[in-house]
């Protein structure tokens, strides 16, 4: 006769956890490693000529497919699990009562590391403000959040290359920092919306009890859980993004995006920006087709530009805002974090 | 009846989070009554800064991203 006690599965001892990690990552390095043959090869299996622009189109599809998804995957994860010793309410206690300046700073480096879902935005913005983050703190966190993500630097990493991934870094942190900054200074306090305010002096809100202690076998769960939506929410976008991107590979003229989106244009930096705040993509539909507008002869200011301005402004984003935020409060952030984005084109069409 | 309360915009995850109590209630036998706040207004006040959060009986048990299956089943059975 069997027990009717029925005893919960064992959970798998964390030195399995480990090894299965690290298997995964030797994994991982080897496959990555044979994209380029392994794509060279579908593409030879496909009754096309490898050099008419439609074999030209799909090499590039074979390869970056493939190669963006294995960035993604091990990246997201990571950050995942780095993500899950961070939370909004430790950040919050971080940088509430923070002077402006250093305040900035840490804000959007903490904006990359905290975990972030844009449609929390609103809860966000009145759980900083009402603890007391200066208002100028908590937007350079709101920019830096969005701007500077994991799916934004791999894709520019995998498909442009390490030094536009490392500037693109750079420069999102700087105009979150300075836009922050020049908005703490202006000391806009009084264009919330007036509800805002109220919680502002009033209600304290009330902590949440600590969570026990999480082990690091629940920190990899929360990195797979990471990997899980961001593909469930981004794979659409790469796939489209790439296949744009292809096709912009391999049938678009050498000279036409030199001509619209070169650097002799001035103002197609200001155009770029101003097209990019309508558009509403993430990272992963933009940057395959950053890539092809790159190898066209578009300029590298331009491009980051647009593409900046397509992920930090996006118009679903300020809507959400507005229940926050008046219409003055709005045209100032967009104002000062668009004027960055132009100086940041402008910077890298002088320079490149 | 348990109240508990789903703070969200209504976001993909909090329509999940909703179900899911919905589901372990009804496995665990409880009798709960799911309310969706979707007020920013009301989230804010409730102190939740990531969503969905989730209170039971009034108190705030949860904040950001889906709970996990197994304390879900603690809360509602508390």
């Amino acid at each position: 006769m069997t027990s009717d006690v029925t005893t919960p599965h064992p959970a798998r001892p964390e030195w399995q956890w480990h090894l299965g990690v690290a298997g995964f990552a030797v994994a991982w390095w080897l496959v990555y490693h044979q994209l380029v043959p392994l794509s060279e090869w579908l593409v030879a299996q496909l009754p096309v000529d490898r050099h008419s622009h439609t074999g030209e189109a799909l090499a590039f599809f074979f390869y970056d497919v493939p190669k963006v998804m294995m960035l993604l995957t091990l990246i997201v994860f990571a950050m995942g699990v780095v993500r899950s010793f961070f939370s909004p309410e430790k950040t919050r206690a971080l940088l509430s009562g923070k002077r402006e300046g250093l305040g900035n700073v840490m804000s959007a480096g903490l904006g990359i590391l905290t975990p972030f879902c844009s449609c929390s935005a609103v809860p966000l913005f009145i759980g900083f403000v009402s603890a007391g983050v200066p208002l100028g703190v908590t937007f350079s966190f709101l920019i830096a959040a969005p701007m500077v993500n994991e799916v934004a630097l791999v894709l520019l990493f995998g498909l442009v290359g390490w030094q536009v991934a490392v500037t693109y870094l750079a420069f999102g942190l700087g105009i979150a920092i300075l836009a922050g900054f020049v908005i703490g200074k202006l000391h806009l306090e009084g264009w919330l919306q007036d509800w805002v305010r109220d919680i502002h002096s009033g209600a304290n809100a009330p902590d949440l009890p600590d969570g026990e202690r999480l082990t690091m076998t629940d920190r990899y769960g929360l990195g797979i859980e990471a990997v899980r939506e961001i593909f469930a929410r981004v794979w659409v976008w790469i796939i489209a993004g790439i296949g744009m991107g292809a096709l912009i590979h391999g049938y678009v003229p050498e000279d036409l995006m030199a001509r619209i989106m070169g650097a002799d244009a001035w103002w197609s930096v200001p155009a770029a920006v101003v097209m990019g705040i309508p558009m509403y993509t993430n990272a992963a539909g933009v940057i395959p087709i950053v890539e092809a507008l790159l190898g066209k002869g578009a300029a590298l200011g331009t491009v980051l530009a647009f593409m900046m301005s397509v992920i930090a402004l996006s118009l679903p984003e300020m809507i959400i805002l507005r229940q926050v935020l008046t219409l003055r409060l709005i045209a100032v952030f967009i104002g000062t974090v668009a004027s960055g984005i132009l100086a940041v084109g402008f910077l890298f069409n002088l320079i490149f | 009846m348990k109240p508990v309360k789903v703070y969200g915009p209504g976001c993909k995850r909090c329509e999940a989070t909703a179900q899911m109590i919905q589901e372990a209630a009804e496995r665990l036998g409880v009798e709960v009554a799911v309310e969706k706040v979707t007020d920013p207004r009301q989230i804010a006040m409730a102190g939740v800064m990531s969503t969905p959060g989730i209170a039971v009986d009034g108190k705030l048990v949860h904040a950001g991203g889906l709970p996990d299956k197994a304390k879900l089943d603690g809360w509602l059975a508390a």
